[in-house]
């Protein structure tokens, strides 16, 4: 109990944005037409490619000698722009199918 | 310097939230894909130039990483087929799942070094038990999607894992106890977050293998839900408000978008993953022998051609026949004969949400021609020749008619009510969820066997002919 309460008291922002995010994530899809469902899952998909930013930040703070983390950095930068390039890439691929109506 | 660092990310954010609601209306989607993309290359440049206490910055494992990413992901994403749309969709958000696993598994890695010595300023447990759920997140999301991946390209088949369902209870529950018990006592030995990572990898493979059919687009879409709760949860770690943001807009729009499709199959979250139909072959009432009736491509030609009103009901076998620009040829022939084609679009039709509307946006069938479940009902009855192109289980009577038939209660497409229905299946056998569809012996029903893509160009050509 006492651990919970510590994290409360030492990321209190977080908790709130973390709060407040679900709720935004919701108003901002809840009305989306089906003839979107897969853009908006795809574009989504490349969102979370965001995760990409931990791993530059991983390798960024370690040594230059460190090669276990940073091989698997470098791994996890490799594996992180694929999905945000490849996903926004394609995602831009389908959309324009719809424009051209 | 840190004072534009906020401010650039805080930019980012307002692009990406931007993006997501241009995503959500037809008029703005590219627009909002664009956004969402230069929100994202703003937090990535941003990133390289935060300034950090320590580490020796390595920009060139960094530089390496983008470009080879950027190189693959874009040589992907051009080359790659519409129709094979959802595996790659599927694909992408496994690698992004493996992305939060090797961070969090190298900061695990850097945690047993202060447990070990008891000197040092101690991991408090609200950090620790984030990155493990980082980490148990992050593996599920990508073994999943990988079996989500080799399912839908064909490389994995439908096997069934005995008794999944209490094994999957049981790796959960186990899983959730290793980690519980790893942040109340740490220790330096790495040996139990490396059992943690394994049984997790496992619990992707075991939680998404027994699932198929028309369940796949739900799957897909809970799974890239988990993706972003796990960047979210990384976004902790590193308290990047970045990655949380963007991660739990991912997290929440995605369980959003898996509950509409339950919905859209009139059942909960929690049967599609414990009950997968795919296990439950045959179903329904035994019928005995039944005959069905065969149609050649001419009866069906003069049919159509005559006809006022074709509704088109497309499903998975569209996609795999790559049958939707020779339908829009199709509907251009009729066209010139005054004959009305509509297309009735199932919410869980194919194997991905909406997928059966990006394959006609492809062949450029026009969007009003597009119906879904609630107005495709509504004007069935009009319908003189409904012609089914590789649907199997959203048009199955038996969801209506028959309480133990395991897709009884979810909405379909009630073709019945329209005067003719026409069949087009390569076989017999039943559809991908295993279940027997009594549309087939239906007398109304008559079945053109063959290729979906090789029979509509029968039928144009006989609708040619015909003059």
């Amino acid at each position: 109990m006492n651990e919970i309460i510590q994290f409360i008291e030492q990321y209190p922002i977080t908790i709130y944005m973390f709060v407040l995010a679900i709720f935004l994530g919701y108003e901002l899809i809840s009305n989306v037409p089906t003839v979107l469902h897969t853009p908006l899952m795809s574009g989504a998909n490349a969102i979370s490619g965001v995760v990409i930013i931990g791993a530059i930040l991983l390798v960024r703070q370690s040594a230059s000698d460190d090669y276990l983390t940073l091989g698997l950095g470098f791994l996890g930068i490799i594996l992180g722009t694929v999905n945000v390039v490849g996903g926004h890439a394609v995602t831009n691929r389908m959309l324009e199918m719809f424009k051209r109506k | 310097m840190i004072a534009i660092v906020n401010l650039l990310y805080l930019i980012s954010v307002i692009l990406l939230i931007l993006g997501l609601r241009n995503l959500s209306n037809p008029s703005t989607a590219r627009k909002g894909n664009l956004r969402a993309a230069s929100g994202m290359v703003l937090a990535i440049a941003t990133t390289l130039f935060v300034p950090l206490e320590s580490g020796d910055n390595n920009y060139y494992w960094i530089a390496m990483g983008i470009i080879i990413g950027s190189v693959i992901g874009l040589v992907v994403s051009n080359r790659v087929k519409m129709t094979a749309m959802p595996e790659l969709v599927s694909l992408f958000n496994g690698l992004g799942g493996a992305c939060a696993v090797t961070i969090s598994f190298i900061e695990l890695y850097g945690f047993q070094e202060v447990f070990g010595d008891p000197s040092l300023s101690q991991v408090s447990y609200g950090r620790h038990a984030t990155t493990q759920l980082a980490m148990l997140v992050g593996a599920v999301a990508f073994t999943g999607s990988m079996i989500a991946y080799g399912k839908l390209a064909g490389k994995i088949g439908d096997w069934q894992i005995p008794f999944s369902t209490y094994i999957n209870i049981v790796f959960l529950l186990t899983l959730v106890g290793l980690i519980g018990y790893q942040v109340l006592y740490p220790d330096e030995s790495f040996t139990l977050p490396l059992i943690t990572l394994g049984l997790a990898l496992f619990y992707g493979f075991t939680f998404v293998q027994p699932i198929g059919g028309a369940d796949m687009p739900v799957v897909i879409s809970l799974l890239n839900a988990f993706t972003g709760i796990a960047a979210a949860l990384a976004g902790i770690i590193y308290e990047s408000q970045m990655m949380l943001i963007g991660g739990i807009l991912v997290g929440s729009s995605g369980t959003i978008l898996t509950i509409l499709m339950c919905e859209a199959m009139n059942r909960s979250l929690f049967n599609v993953i414990i009950g997968g139909f795919g296990g439950e072959s045959g179903g329904g009432k035994d019928r005995g022998e039944q005959v069905v009736q065969e149609a050649n491509a001419t009866d069906v030609a003069i049919m159509m051609r005559y006809a006022q009103n074709v509704m088109v009901v497309p499903g998975y076998g569209m996609a795999v026949a790559q049958a939707q620009k020779t339908c829009k040829e199709l509907d251009d022939v009729l066209h010139k004969y005054n004959v009305n084609v509509k297309y009735a679009i199932h919410p869980v039709a194919g194997r991905m949400p909406g997928h059966m509307n990006v394959l006609l946006a492809e062949a450029d069938v026009p969007y009003p021609k597009l119906f879904d479940l609630d107005d495709a009902n509504r004007v069935m009855d009009e319908s003189d020749v409904t012609l089914v192109v590789g649907a199997n289980d959203v048009v199955n009577p038996a969801a209506l008619d028959d309480p133990s038939s395991p897709i009884y209660g979810m909405p379909i497409l009630e073709i019945l009510k329209s005067k003719n229905v026409i069949v087009m299946k390569r076989s017999m056998n039943p559809g991908y969820a295993g279940i027997q569809n009594p549309l087939f012996f239906h007398e109304k029903t008559k079945m053109l066997f063959g290729d979906a893509r090789s029979s509509i160009e029968n039928l144009i050509s006989e609708v040619r002919t015909l003059g």
